[in-house]
């Protein structure tokens, strides 16, 4: 290994915020140090390798008041993956708590007390699902430790059931309300002292009983999302920013701006040091009455900018130099065997380069946030995927203890990665504290949400491989370039990292002897940041349509040669085949189980009739993708109708281990097919000149009801047992999408994509 | 000041004349279930009634409203959850993250209106809301449960 693999691993091995943690001081040299003090300690993993790590303490995460009604304490962020239901119902199930009578309460953002916040990864049940039952069964504990006291009989004599703690013997029984004040003063049994609750009596965990916590608030319009926050006394902003990343202003004139009626104040947000990290670009804010009148405001400010270093990016050089890199040799990410041995051997060579551009969250909520300062107090309230990161960056941005700064998460009208940078909450913050401290809330525009986010990156994946006489590889050669999201952190970094290199590049379960993946330099000329699936959307998207190319070459079925590809059902140990990261899980936990994805496979394909005679213009495809340690396929049915790619049915198939909220499961994963196929067949963001060129959702295209799959149908596979570890749900549904509909607009037309998105591309 | 009737109830706003409706409705009148989405009358999460006909708010200026058009927002939909689309969305568990829902509410309430028995291709048609979560499998059934519940 060289050093510059080992930096690579450290920094993925601190997992993303210790990561910043380093960055915050200044410089990767923290982060760079870490391997050695590392080498000494044990590596920790799950929940316990994420900063802070995890608590079960009954006492943070449920309250019950006297007239017996529970709240659970939420500490992940709701954004529509149903997590402050699945918490809630964790803690209910095993608290043996009467549902109707739960709430949930959102907590501040403050991990020293509830364990780590930050909402991504698709880690929320992953790594709580264990500490909230733990919670929730210490809290039952504790009212039947009450009621024995308060009856004078042994506590095995007493059991809790159904909001109430029973005495059989005397027939005497208690209500939690009425036992929850002397319950509070119980001692908190020991962990190993807990008796969990047997599967089979589960309540609520497994089960689809439970509706959505908030949706009679989202049905009648009273939910609070960031954008809905308010204060006394608020102002309210809007922000022109450097149209190029990197730019700056060079002189303003905001005399056209003060004359806009509502309009109180012009600010200047200085740019900031590059690597920017989570700090907001810089730029000119009008301070308003209200949103519109600083939007007017905005409008008439006259900007002359300094565009800085990236005024020339542009979408479509930028692929040629992604090309021109793919197609040299490269820095080696995983070698097993002799490729280039193996593919001179090869009686067929198959080669294919495959483009997917940059994307845009565009989750429908926009940026905003709303921040006051007050008697040397930062109070925000905000939509943020992770507050302990928002609360660290305003304390050091506005020069403010930590202890004095109070995060509130409202829920997240979507966020899908975009929210888990508060570069937006440091903007309030900063233009609160120029307003003396008054609440002020920024609202970002769909326009300032396509012109300044953090965009999945683009890349040029570019495949070869060499066949046997039957048609199977013998070689494989991929090459992924591809800006790195480690840009943001870093001075100009030119390799992915270990963490965007096990999404589905070097972890790819391959039955194929030869294998050899290689990483290209490739510089970032803007903010690349985590998009829902993040790199799995590329490296799925290329090595699926690359089987599908292969089983053509072969002459094959392509679901067939799919199922050869993976292999005999086996257990591979990620680290023996270059994937160090695995999820940030213990490989030996969780290992990479071909058998798991051979089953979604399998299950999927069974699910569209694969093999049924279709109709003229119609066309099957499929996919396999292992991501966020949970196994997904999906196969999907196209249609061209005239100019038009219709997407009559898609079946998605997904075995994420023990299943806590099926409902939400399938729900994700309906979403997840929504999403992907728009990200496959009409959303881009292109560059010229720095520029981003799309402005609204009239030129970034997006899946609406018209263009959506017109049936999804969703299958999970179930697992054996709850002591199985528990796969992620919000990304791993993203991957698979895409191939597979391309791979079925090439069964329909013979026409295959190479690059996405597909647009008109099936006309040939 | 401008005069608006909004969900039965007269409210004087003070605002310019060429304030978007929504902005009105959120800042001035306070009812936030009426959301941003885009501002160009792209994406409906700003979908309000006016004379029972769906409206996205943000592209409609206060001054093209007058007093005695009735504004229904979706605070004002159904005091207590009974109309047949909350009915609907609360038991097929439609939303995800939520945000857009009240405009799809909005606009499928329209549609309902004027089409009690929409097929999949009229739901197509009307509904072009957008949600980025990708509920719109269980909008559209959400939208034939309303419909078949309305009938009886």
């Amino acid at each position: 290994m060289t050093d510059h693999d080992e930096l690579e691993l450290a920094v993925a091995n601190v997992s993303r915020r210790g990561f910043l943690a380093g960055i915050a001081a200044g410089s990767l040299v923290l982060a760079i140090g870490w391997p050695s003090d590392a080498s000494a300690q044990e590596k920790k993993f799950g929940a316990d390798g994420m900063p802070n790590g995890w608590r079960d303490d009954p006492r943070i995460f449920v309250s019950i008041s006297p007239d017996g009604l529970v709240t659970v304490t939420c500490h992940r962020q709701e954004m529509g993956q149903g997590v402050r239901t699945s918490i809630a119902m964790v803690v209910a199930d095993e608290l043996d708590a009467d549902w109707s009578k739960v709430r949930v309460a959102q907590a501040q953002g403050d991990e020293p007390r509830y364990g780590n916040q930050d909402t991504d990864g698709s880690r929320s049940l992953r790594h709580f699902f264990m500490p909230m039952r733990r919670a929730g069964a210490a809290a039952r504990t504790m009212l039947e430790q009450a009621a024995a006291a308060q009856w004078g009989v042994p506590v095995q004599e007493v059991r809790a059931r159904e909001h109430v703690v029973l005495h059989e013997r005397t027939g005497r029984r208690l209500d939690y309300g009425a036992l929850a004040t002397a319950a509070a003063s119980q001692p908190v049994p020991a962990r190993e002292m807990l008796k969990l609750k047997d599967p089979s009596a589960f309540r609520y965990i497994g089960k689809d009983r439970i509706g959505l916590i908030d949706n009679q608030d989202i049905t009648t319009g009273k939910a609070v999302y960031g954008i809905d926050a308010r204060a006394d006394g608020m102002l309210y902003a809007v922000v022109a920013r450097p149209p190029v990343f990197g730019g700056r202003v060079r002189s303003v004139d905001d005399a056209e701006t003060l004359q806009v009626p509502g309009v109180v104040k012009v600010v200047q947000i200085a740019p900031p040091e590059i690597p920017s990290e989570f700090q907001p670009l810089g730029g000119v804010a009008v301070v308003a009455r209200n949103t519109w009148a600083a939007m007017q405001g905005r409008d008439k400010l006259k900007i002359v900018w300094d565009d800085g270093p990236h005024a020339s990016y542009s979408s479509d050089t930028y692929r040629a130099e992604l090309e021109a890199a793919a197609r040299k040799p490269a820095k080696v990410v995983r070698r097993q065997g002799d490729v280039d041995a193996a593919m001179a051997r090869a009686s067929k060579r198959v080669e294919a380069e495959y483009y997917i551009p940059h994307l845009a969250q565009s989750p429908m909520e926009p940026p905003a946030a709303l921040v006051q300062i007050k008697d040397g107090k930062c109070e925000a309230w905000a939509c943020v995927q992770a507050p302990q990161a928002t609360r660290t960056r305003l304390a050091e941005r506005l020069g403010i203890p930590e202890e004095n700064v109070t995060v509130n998460v409202t829920l997240l009208g979507g966020g899908f990665g975009r929210k888990s940078k508060p570069d937006f909450v440091l903007e309030a913050g900063l233009i609160s504290q120029a307003m003396g401290g008054a609440p002020v809330k920024v609202t970002w525009t769909r326009e300032d949400d396509l012109h300044h986010g953090y965009y999945h990156t683009v890349s040029v994946e570019r495949l070869e491989a060499g066949l046997d006489e039957r048609g199977m590889p013998v070689a494989w050669l991929h090459r992924s370039a591809a800006p790195t999201i480690g840009s943001i952190f870093a001075p100009d970094p030119k390799h992915e990292l270990p963490f965007e290199l096990g999404m589905g590049l070097v972890n790819a379960p391959l039955a194929v002897p030869n294998v050899r993946m290689e990483n290209p330099e490739a510089t970032a000329h803007t903010r690349i940041g985590w998009f829902r699936s993040v790199s799995n959307v590329p490296h799925a998207f290329a090595i699926q349509s690359f089987v599908a190319e292969l089983a053509h070459a072969a002459g094959r079925d392509p679901k067939d040669y799919l199922l050869d590809l993976i292999g005999p059902a086996r257990i591979i140990d990620p680290t023996d085949i270059g994937d160090a990261w695995n999820y940030g899980e213990d490989p030996k936990l969780y290992p990479i189980d071909t058998g798991r994805l051979r089953q979604v496979v399998e299950t999927a394909a069974a699910g569209i009739g694969w093999g049924r005679s279709l109709p003229q213009g119609h066309g099957l495809g499929i996919a396999g993708h292992y991501s966020f340690v949970s196994y997904v396929a999906v196969a999907a049915e196209v249609q061209v109708d005239g100019d038009r790619l219709v997407i009559p049915r898609i079946n998605i198939a997904i075995d994420c281990g023990p299943q806590v909220n099926p409902d939400r499961i399938r729900s994700q994963m309906e979403g997840a097919v929504i999403m992907g196929a728009g990200l496959a067949t009409s959303s881009e963001i292109s560059f010229r000149n720095g520029r981003v060129e799309q402005n609204n959702f009239d030129s970034y295209e997006v899946t609406r009801i018209d263009t959506a799959p017109r049936e999804i149908h969703v299958h999970l596979v179930a697992s054996h047992s709850y002591g199985q570890p528990l796969g992620g749900v919000g990304e791993p549904g993203v991957p698979p999408v895409a191939p597979a509909l391309a791979n079925a607009v090439f069964a329909a037309t013979g026409k295959r994509i190479r690059r996405l998105p597909i647009r008109d591309q099936f006309l040939a | 000041m401008a005069s608006l009737t909004i969900n039965g109830t007269v409210h004087e706003v003070d605002a310019e004349p060429d304030t978007p409706l929504l902005w009105v409705i959120r800042e001035q009148v306070g009812l936030t279930g009426t959301k941003y989405g885009c501002g160009i009358a792209q994406c409906g999460a700003c979908t309000v009634h006016i004379d029972g006909v769906a409206t996205r708010s943000c592209s409609l200026p206060l001054s093209a409203v007058t007093p005695e058009q009735k504004i229904v927002t979706i605070e004002g939909l159904s005091p207590d959850t009974s109309h047949p689309l909350q009915k609907a969305w609360l038991e097929l568990d439609v939303p995800q993250c939520g945000y857009c829902q009240s405009g799809q509410i909005m606009a499928a309430a329209a549609l309902l209106q004027a089409n009690p028995n929409p097929s999949d291709e009229d739901i197509a048609a009307e509904m072009t809301n957008i949600c980025r979560c990708g509920t719109y499998n269980r909008i559209k059934a959400a939208i034939k449960l309303a419909a078949a519940q309305s009938r009886g």
